[in-house]
């Protein structure tokens, strides 16, 4: 047998919650081949998730036959499931059991031989490199370990075919390579076939074959190389003049959709990828201070064509540009006076310190990016710096008041957007922007003006209930809410997890008009490759700061590693901080 | 001035957003309107000491003309409902044991000639004891009927009770019960509702974005204290209304001072509501906080058992539970038509655990260690 996985017109649809079905998968057909990699590429919300669940069984098809190892699976569910092995975004460890506790009690529910278990726990455990935290409980070990931990419970018994659903999101660069690490050495040992889903590109491209969803649709299939081919001619890297940031030419770059598909800053230069209409006056006039020189596509670029052209076909608007998207915010003072002043700042909870003294400014007008692996101390840091939680020493100043003794007036002085949806659900937009408009003290004609320019700006209708929006306009609206009181400094927590690489593009596109307006950036995020849209970027690990400066100046300091993107630079930054003292879980 | 305006003002945009918040889920509405009608229907209808359908049984072993007067007496007040004529003393065990008969009266062979003698004739109440309140009434209500039976024999006592229950005349104890439930069943929901204010919002991380405002712990306090309390006191107007218009007991105190007493006791209330919430991580947290709260709460407040019967360490307890507090001033001003001086005592115990709570709740809305 040379497939693992085939599908028919596969199709399932679920009640949105508008109330209205919506197509989770439609019409899928697709042969997944045995003994390899394959990989399910896509936005969130693409159907990957869906079509997991069905191929373990866990999902009936509406519609459409699926067989897996040669099972109907919507007919024998348990048969397949009994050879095979899945882990889904969230694993269920026992938080409370040890490492060792969790392995055993996977194994026994998997009925795992007793005299198979040795062999099998400590290959686990050595290739999880865990074998030291074997007595830990599984809720102390960070997010990385566990979702290490989970790979390894999953793998218990020896399955025929493994499904990995995300299992790097929300995992910093480090431990991301250590669980591809996993994932290739039992491809390459034991030929495994293993479909694994994700969201970044690098990971696709390590795969023997990638299929593309969108919105439900398998939008193309085929192998990283021939997938890259459809951007072939098209990709170039630009050079920004000197003296300005890659950011700014990016800019001037993704507000021409109609020359450009896609631009990203990186390393201090410009990747784009422009239309394919032969040689155009108009891109050489948008590029005439900016020599560009072909590069070699990327999975990602292929990528980013697709969902651009699959988006136009659906009649997605492209994503809003230029000054219309940039909000009006209008600030005094001079760029470049400091406005966030951190001086040996400490936080400890009890005899853990999670912030070791740490000092830094940030400059008006700039985006600073806070950067490091889970449990690094960046999450205590960003929560202290915007009032959330007291620091236990240490001198703290933003907006220059201090946040020791001026705390509600300094927070009038800063806007706040948190990872996840933190507006209220069952409140409309208007209810909800009014809401925050009065927390900050505007009242009346003014409440009124400043709530109706930001309904304009982030193009939002204010009668629709906030918990019933699209992931992108819920984004817009935790935006438009922490702007509403136009503040000085923005703190933005992980901003684009869990959004598209459109939204993406189309965020970052109004955070650096923003900047260019006068308003501070403070940002934190595991997209690596957002670091390039940075000012300046701090690395943190073990509550300390291993680097500072500007994306460029990192990429110096990690430069004896060889690295040329940020991802690499991170990992050889945090990697050096800890050989002194031995790897720290 | 200014700054006192845009202080009020920022409680009045987060009162504003409580009450949208609550309405806007018709979950919600149902919730605050449907179990107080509910219960209040429940407890005026279900809750019920009096006696109105005793079932009993008898054991006549003199089988003559005295007996059958007696007999005939209790069978005659329409409460007791005879169910069973017994033959021999055997049958007895079996009656009570299987709950056929509440109390079995026994009388012995030599009654009549006993009482035709002028000596004592005794007569027998086996009670069903796993029924300690009603048998109580019940063999209460027996002694009277035979009391009278006395009288007619032209045995009068040596010292007769004459009783006139005040308050509550005809001693119905839906009269004792119902306007307890103005204080009891409201208290319930404000404890819940507070209790999952600030936890719903930690849960959904709205409470995050709410701290990043400028707005002051009193702020937050008073915007989250101001919905709770009018929903309680909302809750308690509808009790109120049912009890007087359609259960029709009477109520003889100030509207006034009765709307007070509420006011200070849902403050109180509100004060443990939102400190269980402030140091709840999630509503699976609060819900069981309050949960372990309610019934000591319920239990240590008088409404179904006199505070002072309670051993004395339990008495001292009551002194930090609002209901006990709650319930007395109700009853006392709704039944009694007591006066402000009359209760003034009541109001402190509930200002004190107000001027606690509310301070402490403020307080750990920031300090609660993440």
């Amino acid at each position: 047998m040379n497939e693992t996985v085939i599908a028919a017109d596969l199709r399932k649809t679920f009640i949105g919650p508008d109330g209205k079905p919506f197509a989770a998968i439609d019409e899928v057909s697709l042969a997944v081949r045995a003994g390899e990699l394959t990989a399910l590429v896509g936005p969130d919300g693409a159907g990957k998730t869906t079509l997991m669940r069905m191929m373990a069984g866990l999902l009936k098809p509406d519609a459409g036959t699926l067989r897996v190892l040669g099972t109907d699976v919507a007919a024998a569910p348990q048969a397949v499931q009994n050879r095979i092995s899945y882990m889904p975004q969230r694993f269920g460890l026992y938080e409370d059991l040890s490492v060792q506790e969790n392995l055993d009690l996977y194994a026994d529910l998997h009925g795992v031989p007793l005299e198979l278990r040795r062999e099998r726990f400590s290959r686990m455990l050595e290739m999880t490199d865990m074998a030291r935290f074997t007595a830990r409980p599984a809720g102390k070990l960070s997010g990385g370990m566990k979702q290490k931990l989970g790979l390894a419970c999953t793998l218990v018994r020896s399955p025929d075919l493994l499904i990995l659903d995300e299992p790097s999101v929300g995992v910093d660069p480090l431990s991301r390579r250590d669980l591809w690490k996993i994932v290739q050495q039992l491809v390459d040992e034991e030929k495994l076939s293993v479909i694994v889903s994700t969201a970044y590109m690098d990971e696709a491209e390590r795969c023997g074959k990638v299929f593309v969803f969108h919105h439900g649709r398998l939008l193309a299939e085929g192998s990283p190389e021939t997938l890259r081919g459809r951007a072939r001619g098209l990709t170039f890297t630009a050079r920004p003049p000197e003296g300005t940031p890659a950011r700014d030419l990016q800019a001037r770059l993704i507000d021409r959709p109609d020359l450009v598909i896609d631009a990203v800053p990186s390393g201090g230069d410009v990747r784009f990828i422009r239309r394919a209409t032969g040689d155009d006056p108009r891109l050489a006039e948008l590029l005439h201070d900016a020599p560009a020189t072909p590069r070699p596509e990327e999975l990602e670029d292929a990528f980013m064509m697709l969902l651009r052209e699959h988006g136009k076909e659906r009649g997605h608007a492209e994503p809003a540009n230029g000054n219309d998207s940039a909000p009006q915010v209008a600030i005094n003072g001079d760029k470049g006076e400091p406005v966030i002043v951190v001086r040996d700042l400490v936080r400890k909870f009890g005899d853990f310190t999670a912030v070791a003294s740490t000092s830094f400014e940030v400059a008006r007008g700039e985006i600073f990016g806070l950067l490091g692996p889970n449990g690094a101390g960046k999450t205590t840091t960003f929560r202290m710096l915007c009032g959330l939680l007291p620091a236990t020493s240490g001198h703290l100043e933003v907006a220059g008041l201090d946040l020791r003794r001026a705390r509600a007036e300094a927070r009038g002085r800063i806007g706040y957007v948190s990872q996840k949806f933190s507006l209220y659900g069952n409140l409309s937009v208007r209810e909800n922007l009014e809401f925050f408009a009065g927390a900050y003290g505007l009242r009346g004609a003014a409440l009124k003006a400043r709530v109706a320019a930001s309904l304009n700006q982030f193009d939002l209708d204010p009668a629709s209930r906030s918990g019933l929006l699209p992931a992108g306009y819920k984004q817009r609206l935790a935006m438009a809410t922490g702007l509403i009181h136009e503040p000085d400094i923005l703190f933005l927590d992980e901003p684009t997890s869990g959004i598209d690489p459109l939204a993406r593009r189309t965020f970052w596109r109004t955070i650096t008009s923003l900047a260019a307006h006068g308003v501070t950036i403070i940002v934190t995020t595991h997209f690596m490759e957002e670091a390039e849209y940075c000012d300046r970027i701090a690395i943190q690990d073990a509550g300390k700061l291993l680097a500072l400066g500007t994306p460029h100046q990192v990429r110096q300091q990690a430069a004896g590693s060889g690295a040329r993107d940020m991802n690499s630079a991170f990992i050889a930054i945090v990697e050096q901080g800890r050989e002194p003292h031995g790897a720290t879980p | 001035m200014h700054a006192l305006i845009e202080y009020l003002a920022k409680i009045h945009f987060l009162i504003r957003k409580e009450l949208l918040a609550l309405f806007k889920d018709p979950a919600n509405r149902s919730l605050l309107l449907l179990p107080a009608l509910l219960q209040a229907l429940l407890y005026g209808y279900g809750a019920n000491y009096d006696l109105t359908h005793v079932p009993y049984a008898v054991l006549d072993q003199s089988r003559a003309a005295a007996a059958t007067e007696l007999v005939a007496r209790i069978d005659g007040t329409g409460v007791f409902h005879r169910v069973a004529t017994l033959t021999s003393s055997d049958q007895i065990v079996g009656m009570i044991n299987r709950g056929e008969a509440l109390l079995v009266i026994s009388i012995p062979s030599d009654f009549e000639q006993r009482l035709a003698s002028g000596s004592q004739a005794p007569l027998q109440v086996i009670l069903d004891g796993r029924n300690s309140t009603t048998a109580a009434s019940a063999a209460g209500y027996v002694s009277s009927i035979v009391t009278s039976y006395n009288e007619s024999l032209g045995n009068p006592a040596a010292v007769a009770i004459d009783r006139r229950s005040w308050f509550n005349p005809n001693f119905e104890s839906r009269w004792n019960m119902m306007p307890a439930l103005i204080a009891s069943i409201s208290v319930m929901q404000t404890l819940m509702l507070a209790a999952l204010s600030v936890a719903r919002e930690r849960e959904q991380g709205t409470f995050d974005q709410l701290l990043v405002t400028p707005l002051r712990p009193m702020q937050i306090l008073v915007g989250k204290a101001v919905p709770s309390i009018l929903v309680g006191l909302f809750q308690s107007t509808t009790i109120l209304l049912i009890i007087l218009f359609w259960f029709k007991i009477p109520m003889i105190g100030s509207l006034w001072l009765l709307y007070l007493a509420l006011f200070v006791f849902t403050l109180a209330a509100v004060g443990i509501g939102l400190s269980i919430s402030a140091v709840s991580l999630n509503m699976q947290q609060a819900m069981l906080y309050s949960f372990m709260l309610i019934m000591p709460l319920m239990l240590l407040s008088g409404l179904l058992t006199p505070v002072g019967n309670m051993p004395g360490i339990l008495q001292t307890l009551t002194y930090a539970n609002p209901l006990r507090f709650g319930i007395d001033l109700v009853r006392r001003v709704y039944l009694e038509g007591a006066v402000f001086s009359d209760v003034a005592f009541d109001f402190i115990p509930l200002l004190v655990i107000a001027a606690i709570t509310l301070p402490l709740a403020a307080w750990l809305f920031r300090h609660r260690l993440a």
